[in-house]
């Protein structure tokens, strides 16, 4: 459901949850980015972090220097602007991924799963354009979405100790790249060498939310 | 310069916290203990957000230099060179001295300052240690025996003058984090912002009932057992963003309070959120302690200065 109005709720005495909706939908995706872009332009002292995420803004303040009622008067006139906002042209990015193999451990299993062939994954995962909804989990891991409903895969039962860092995963209609090593529970189709987080680097993600993402297949290792 | 002769398990460098961050995915981390960490710092004449050593379990230290340093956070036995130290206060350590700290319960957070500073290279703004992603403070691990920990810079005739102010801010010891170990600490809370996602019955069994800490209780959350809080709504939440305290219930419905490593965004619904004053007291609670939920209006929320 999309609310009337966004909800501005309490989260603590230190953060605002604004809530559009409590559903995925890529016009909300697009307000959650835009009034999270607005609130930086401002560079107000008294926010100290923005959390974008599917169809909400999470708003950190330093309840020292505003209250919640203040901050909250700041993101209804952000949010009465919002309006006429257009964002800007998102970036595009694209990941060579090699597919199958020691490098993708679960393509077999996506294939199967969907009763299709390991190339006709490979071609579904690379046609579409994904949107980074936003980035979570772990530095880095950008919430990709949708994969097409013909590769769609339900999680591992047993997550993964490791997963190597650039692994390529799917998660029912999500898809992602773990950015370091980690244990994980999504199936695995693909890597790549990309480096999607370097903490040495301001922003220190590859990916930022909106980007539009697009995987490019550079191979499958260990298939013929 | 501090050599490590003992490292214990857990001990990292932390300061207030990486702020500004999380859009990408890093979390804030930073002291488990704000408030202890600042004191800390004002003990030895530091900026209140500078880096210290946070210290989980026994450790000994070798000061390659006099040094003027402080210690804060849970109760510990504290010794230079054998001999017992007060915490709370500014000490002297000559060149060569051995420091000694162990926690007197496991599970507590202790706060080393130094004056001057760690010398540690600031990663995305922060000093503060961060192990999951392998970055900030020492490497992005925590201490091994042998480790050499650089002091920012700091003169003799600083030092007199700092010692000389030990004394006036010995009575900065904070009431929120005396170590009082009565069987209940309060914490108070602020409903949401999921909380109508709970039957009326959990909203009453949070404040009724006590929670107690589990052996899963580490900087990234404390898991709590107690009453089962039951949800009214069958769907799944969509991730979002969570703050640090909140209070998230996984579908058995036994909470997770998010401490300083907290993952940046989250699935399970937050039925209320510690506000910033407590999150130092739910710290410092260990494996066994019981901890009682009081719900409060954000108005009645204090004004820290």
């Amino acid at each position: 459901m999309i609310h009337p109005q966004p909800r501005l709720l309490p989260a603590g005495d230190a953060a605002l949850l604004v809530e559009f909706a409590d559903e995925i939908d890529d016009a909300i995706n697009d307000r959650v980015h835009a009034l999270a872009h607005a609130l930086r332009a401002q560079a107000r002292p008294e926010i100290r972090d923005l959390v974008p995420a599917y169809s909400s803004l999470l708003v950190c303040y330093d309840p020292r220097r505003a209250s919640f009622t203040e901050i909250r008067a700041v993101l209804q006139n952000a949010l009465e602007s919002l309006q006429t906002y257009t964002s800007p042209e998102p970036r595009r990015v694209e990941i060579p991924t090699r597919y199958g193999g020691e490098f993708g451990p679960d393509l077999a299993f996506v294939a199967q799963h969907n009763d299709i062939t390991e190339d006709d994954v490979i071609r579904l995962h690379t046609t579409v354009i994904y949107r980074v909804y936003f980035v979570g989990f772990a530095p880095g891991f950008a919430y990709l979405g949708s994969v097409p409903e013909q590769i769609a895969a339900p999680r591992l039962e047993t997550p993964r100790t490791h997963v190597p860092a650039g692994s390529v995963g799917i998660a029912g209609r999500q898809t992602g790249i773990y950015p370091m090593e980690s244990p994980g529970g999504w199936r695995i189709i693909g890597r790549t060498d990309l480096s999607l987080f370097d903490p040495n680097c301001d922003p220190p993600a590859l990916l930022r939310p909106g980007d539009r993402v697009r995987f490019v297949s550079i191979g499958q290792s260990g298939n013929p | 310069m501090l050599t490590v002769l003992d490292p214990g398990i857990l001990t990292t460098i932390q300061d207030a916290g990486r702020w500004g961050y999380q859009q990408y995915g890093v979390p804030v981390s930073g002291a488990m203990d704000l408030p202890a960490l600042r004191v800390a710092n004002q003990l030895v004449r530091n900026s209140p957000d500078e880096a210290a050593l946070e210290i989980h379990s026994p450790v000994a230290l070798e000061t390659n230099a006099p040094h003027l340093i402080g210690l804060t956070g849970a109760y510990a036995r504290f010794a230079i060179n054998g001999r017992a130290m007060p915490m709370w206060m500014s000490v002297f350590a000559r060149a060569g001295s051995t420091i000694e700290i162990a926690p007197k319960r496991t599970g507590g957070w202790l706060y080393l300052a130094i004056h001057g500073g760690i010398d540690a290279p600031r990663v995305l703004g922060s000093k503060s240690t961060f192990l999951r992603g392998k970055f900030g403070g020492m490497e992005g691990r925590a201490h091994a025996a042998g480790d050499q920990i650089v002091i920012g810079a700091s003169t003799i005739g600083d030092l007199v003058a700092a010692a000389g102010r030990g004394a006036d801010v010995r009575s900065m010891r904070l009431s929120a984090i005396d170590g009082d170990e009565s069987p209940t600490t309060n914490i108070r809370v602020i409903l949401g912002p999921h909380d109508d996602w709970f039957a009326p019955e959990a909203i009453a069994a949070l404040t009724r009932e006590d929670f107690i800490v589990s052996e899963t209780a580490d900087r990234m959350g404390y898991r709590l057992r107690g009453a089962m809080l039951a949800r009214q709504r069958a769907q799944e939440l969509i991730s979002c963003g969570v703050p640090l305290g909140a209070i998230q219930v996984p579908p058995d419905g036994q909470p997770i309070v998010l401490m300083a490593d907290h993952q940046t965004t989250g699935g399970y619904p937050i039925i209320a959120t510690v506000i910033g004053e407590d999150i130092a007291r739910v710290a410092q609670s260990v494996p066994g302690d019981r901890l009682n939920f009081q719900i409060i209006a954000l108005n009645e929320t204090p004004h820290v200065t």
